[in-house]
């Protein structure tokens, strides 16, 4: 690999040659054992009485544990303590961990698997939000944010709508299913390799279970196969469940689940019920809103407070709204508990205030786009956001002028128009959608990152920070600064696996914070490094070369070299100055730290700061309907999203197109299904839809928005990992649009999230009987 | 158990299975060819695809039994005498993010390319369809084939 080649991701030449390793992929010992978790098939009952014994007389059969095993703490909800690592006295959801098996093999825990007997005395399950909402005990009282008085200018509005709406849940589909595998060492030693965001939390809940301290917990994580917030915390579960099981056979035991029950018995998406009433001028301009999002956390709480907020603080999306109240409130049911995805409760709010736009612009009989125009925040005025944020570096309206021009806009929707009045089968759609999404985690303490770094006297240079990979490419971005902070070569880099004996107390690699955070930890470390070396150079140049002097300030760190500005004949490389700095015993290691300013909130104003800054983005989506089938193509794409200066381009467009295509799924064919026991019908991919090759836009313009720097951020660069998933948002509208196309826009089609080809097909078939 | 034996990425190899062992679980547990990966188990995903007597396969789907005296490659085996263009190709475009696909991806494309050295947009598409990736969108892997095939001229 050449230097100039080297912009792709730092494990790419492993990823095509199949050698990246996963957590199946580990060697293990040949005294390894296979864990299998029993799962609760009743969504709510009694644990009356349970039998293990025939279990533990299979052969091979090494541990069969239940609640009464664990040493430490039975729980393994993160954030509050209402999940039980194995069910004690009741089990919630269907999905519940119960008993945990170590067999030698598959076979041998499957076997005794099904000679455990349980019985249970049954309770009235909840299974759906609707239910939760009408038995009306939330989890939680509601949150509210207000601004405004929105009681009056709903009264004062020369228009009022006001409805219900639907987005639907959606499963990770990382393709590494959740493992881990661990590995028991000394006394209370445990080695935990995980496919974990947050190892950190992975080792707290390790050692509270196991009843360790955390000190002797070591988890690593080299990589996963996919995570998008599907193991933020759920990861997690995984570990602990094979921490147990190795502690107990003091054998290394890996735990690995199949998809089917990956997919029925982990969290998933929130999904929501959004009711609201909007009040707006004959301009189209909202004045009032007033919002109430309910969501469906499943039994325990897991981050579900947390994603509710974000919705929250996403509700109004890019348009000031000068009245509005938005209430929140998290419904407990019988569930597995749901969790973060990519997004984290922005997608249902920005999607819940898309639609309202969306109807307006139809009540008015005025152009969608245009509408949303008229509503964004505005660069001087109208730039207060509910909470109290000023929104700064606004670029919606530039994103939106640029945009319109070049995916021709307005051309296109007036060729789609004359389409629709000549076609009676096919309709087109056509939307266009911004997302401003605020970046840092709303919980203010979270904002905190830890680095540390080593040169060695070869000049290479390692990387240790607390971010995970999986996939984003969060490692080959720290990469890009660390070799940008040392003017070294990219390939002198190796960022390592995130280790928590390495970098302690990190927070998840989420919220899209990973490289602003990490990457700061990064440049704080190395600027340490090279105070420590410049005046080591400065004297070794000052003995050599004599007058006029090198000073501290002339020496920059460029080109692998370490040269005097001034006097460029004065340069040595930087293996040698690593060398001289080590023979002056002078530390080359540093530890890193960051923490981001000035962000805070208060849930009891509802005010605060929660946002270091937004990151901006649109798209325009163009559909094509077979309103037979229901059927829908994606003719086209344009998206202009701000990334302020991209620290490696190729990253940040595939997170873009991935983003974009994650959310149509979201949007358009991922459905989740339950049969009225609470299991679930769409589990596996056979009958769970994510996007395919085939499915993607005809044509698909990606542009990153240019000469924008973002002020106070490494290498003034933007987070990108989830904003992009909303935008997939555009390609709902235009399926709206062109199912709203049957009835020459004169009707408003009811149509929710995600619009299947059925749900479709539902909405033609009801606007022709409206 | 029964002995069998097949050629694995260009070498005669033996060994005793059980019939209702899976292919997948040989070939990664037993033979050490780790890039075949479990996806979904159900051979709808395309993270376990090898090529079976030069054709695609879902090695979830196979047990092991039946490929006595069969031809199995892996992506190991494509790539014993230096990188192949599509996959050097895949690795300057950067193509992929997580990675878990791309062994399925590779031998999906490696086969097409095979069989059309010069297939339009939809016919890769259509080609790649049975292998599932939630990360990239897809787009900068057919792409980068096309990109191949255009080079190839």
């Amino acid at each position: 690999m050449t230097k100039d080649r080297n912009n792709h991701h730092e494990s790419a030449a492993y990823h095509v040659t199949g050698t990246a390793v996963y957590i199946d992929d580990i060697p293990v010992s040949s005294d390894a054992l296979t864990g299998k978790v029993f799962f609760s098939q009743v969504p709510h009952a009694e644990i009356r009485s349970f039998d293990l014994r025939e279990a533990k007389k299979v052969k091979g059969v090494f541990a069969v544990l239940s609640a009464k095993d664990i040493p430490g703490i039975n729980n393994m909800g993160p954030v509050v303590h209402d999940e039980p690592v194995l069910a004690e006295v009741s089990v919630q959801c269907i999905g519940q961990a119960m008993f945990l098996i170590a067999a030698d093999s598959e076979a041998s825990a499957e076997e005794a698997s099904g000679k455990i007997k349980v019985k249970f005395r049954e309770k009235k399950a909840i299974l759906t939000l609707e239910e939760a909402m009408k038995q009306g005990k939330p989890m939680y009282p509601a949150r509210f944010i207000i601004s405004g008085d929105v009681e009056s200018a709903l009264k004062r509005a020369d228009h009022v709508i006001g409805g219900e709406f639907h987005t639907g849940g959606q499963e990770h589909w990382y393709l590494e299913t959740h493992a881990a595998l661990c590995v028991p060492g000394e006394g209370d030693e445990m080695r935990v390799y995980a496919s974990s965001q947050h190892p950190s939390e992975t080792q707290t809940l390790v050692a509270e279970v196991l009843s360790v301290p955390k000190n002797v917990v070591e988890v690593e994580v080299k990589r996963m196969g996919g995570g998008f917030g599907g193991k933020e915390t759920q990861g997690n579960h995984i570990a602990i469940w094979a921490a147990l099981l190795a502690k107990t056979t003091r054998q290394p035991v890996k735990i690995r689940l199949c998809r089917d029950d990956d997919q029925k018995y982990t969290g998933k998406r929130h999904p929501f019920l959004i009711r609201y009433q909007a009040g707006f001028s004959k301009e189209g301009i909202l004045n009032a809103l007033d919002v109430d999002l309910n969501s469906n956390a499943g039994y325990a709480t897991d981050l579900s407070r947390a994603i509710l907020e974000r919705a929250m603080f996403h509700a109004e999306n890019a348009y000031f709204i000068p009245n509005i109240r938005i209430k929140g409130t998290v419904w407990k049911t019988n569930q597995p508990s749901n969790t973060a995805f990519r997004g984290f409760g922005g997608p249902q709010g920005i999607a819940a205030i898309e639609n309202i736009i969306d109807r307006i612009a139809r009540r008015l009989g005025l152009c969608s786009a245009e509408i949303r125009r008229r509503n964004f925040y505005g660069a001087r005025s109208r730039n207060k956001t509910p909470y109290g944020q000023i929104v700064k570096h606004n670029h919606l309206p530039l994103i939106y002028d640029k945009l319109l021009v070049s995916s021709q806009y307005l051309k296109r929707k007036n060729e789609i128009d004359a389409f629709n009045k000549k076609n009676e089968f096919f309709k087109k759609g056509i939307a266009l959608s911004p997302v401003k999404f605020g970046i840092s985690f709303t919980t203010s303490f979270l904002n905190q990152a830890g680095a540390l770094v080593h040169l060695y006297t070869d000049g290479t240079i390692l990387v240790n920070h607390g971010g995970t990979e999986m996939g984003q490419g969060l490692h080959t971005k720290i990469r890009r600064i660390a070799a940008k902070e040392f003017g070294a070569a990219i390939d002198k880099v190796v960022v390592n696996a995130t280790n928590t004996s390495r970098i302690p107390n990190t927070s998840a690699t989420a919220a899209s914070s990973g490289t602003d955070m990490n990457g700061m930890a990064v440049k704080d470390a190395i600027r340490q490094i090279k105070a420590g070396i410049l005046p080591i150079v400065a004297d070794h140049f000052n003995l050599k070369f004599g007058k006029p002097k090198t000073r501290l300030t002339d020496l920059v760190f460029s080109e692998d070299h370490v040269i005097d500005d001034r006097h460029k004949e004065r340069k040595i490389t930087l293996r040698e100055a690593a060398n001289l700095a080590y023979l002056q015993r002078v530390s080359l290691s540093a530890v890193g730290f960051y923490k981001t300013p000035g962000v805070f909130f208060d849930w009891n104003t509802g005010k605060g700061h929660p946002f270091y800054y937004f990151a901006f983005g649109m798209a325009v989506t163009e559909v094509l309907v077979d309103t037979l089938t229901g059927a829908v193509k994606i003719l086209r794409a344009d998206i202009l999203h701000d990334v302020g200066d991209s620290i490696e381009p190729l990253i940040d467009r595939g997170q873009i197109e991935g983003g974009y295509i994650q959310g149509v799924g979201w949007c358009t064919t991922e459905e989740l299904r339950w049969d009225e026991k609470g299991n679930l019908l769409t589990h596996s991919p056979d009958t769970y839809k994510i996007p395919t090759a085939a499915d993607i836009p005809d044509v698909f313009n990606v542009e990153l928005l240019k000469d924008h720097p973002n002020p106070g951020t490494i290498h003034h660069s933007k987070a990108v990992g989830e904003p992009p998933f909303m935008l997939g948002i555009s390609c709902w509208l235009a399926i709206k649009y062109a199912i709203s196309a049957s009835a020459n826009h004169r009707k408003e089609p009811e149509l929710n999230i995600p619009a299947t080809n059925e749900a479709i097909l539902f909405a033609l078939e009801k606007l022709k009987s409206k | 158990m029964k002995k069998i034996s097949f050629i694995l990425n260009g070498e005669k190899r033996f060994i005793h299975v059980e019939p209702n062992e899976i292919l997948l679980d040989v070939l990664r547990d037993r033979m050490g060819t780790k890039s075949p990966k479990c996806g979904c188990d159900s051979g709808d995903c395309g993270a376990c695809t090898v090529m079976l007597n030069s054709k695609t396969a879902r090695s979830c789907m196979i047990f092991a039994i039946e490929t006595d005296g069969q031809e199995i490659v892996t992506l190991e085996g494509i790539s014993k005498s230096g990188l192949t263009p599509l996959q050097k190709i895949f690795l300057e475009q950067n193509v992929f993010q997580c990675g878990y696909c791309a062994p399925g991806m590779i031998l999906s494309a490696t086969e097409l390319l095979g069989k059309n050295p010069h297939p339009s947009r939809y016919e890769v598409q259509e080609a790649l369809a049975g292998n599932l990736c939630r990360c990239t969108g897809y787009t900068p892997i057919i792409d980068a084939v096309l990109e191949l095939t255009k080079k190839q001229v």
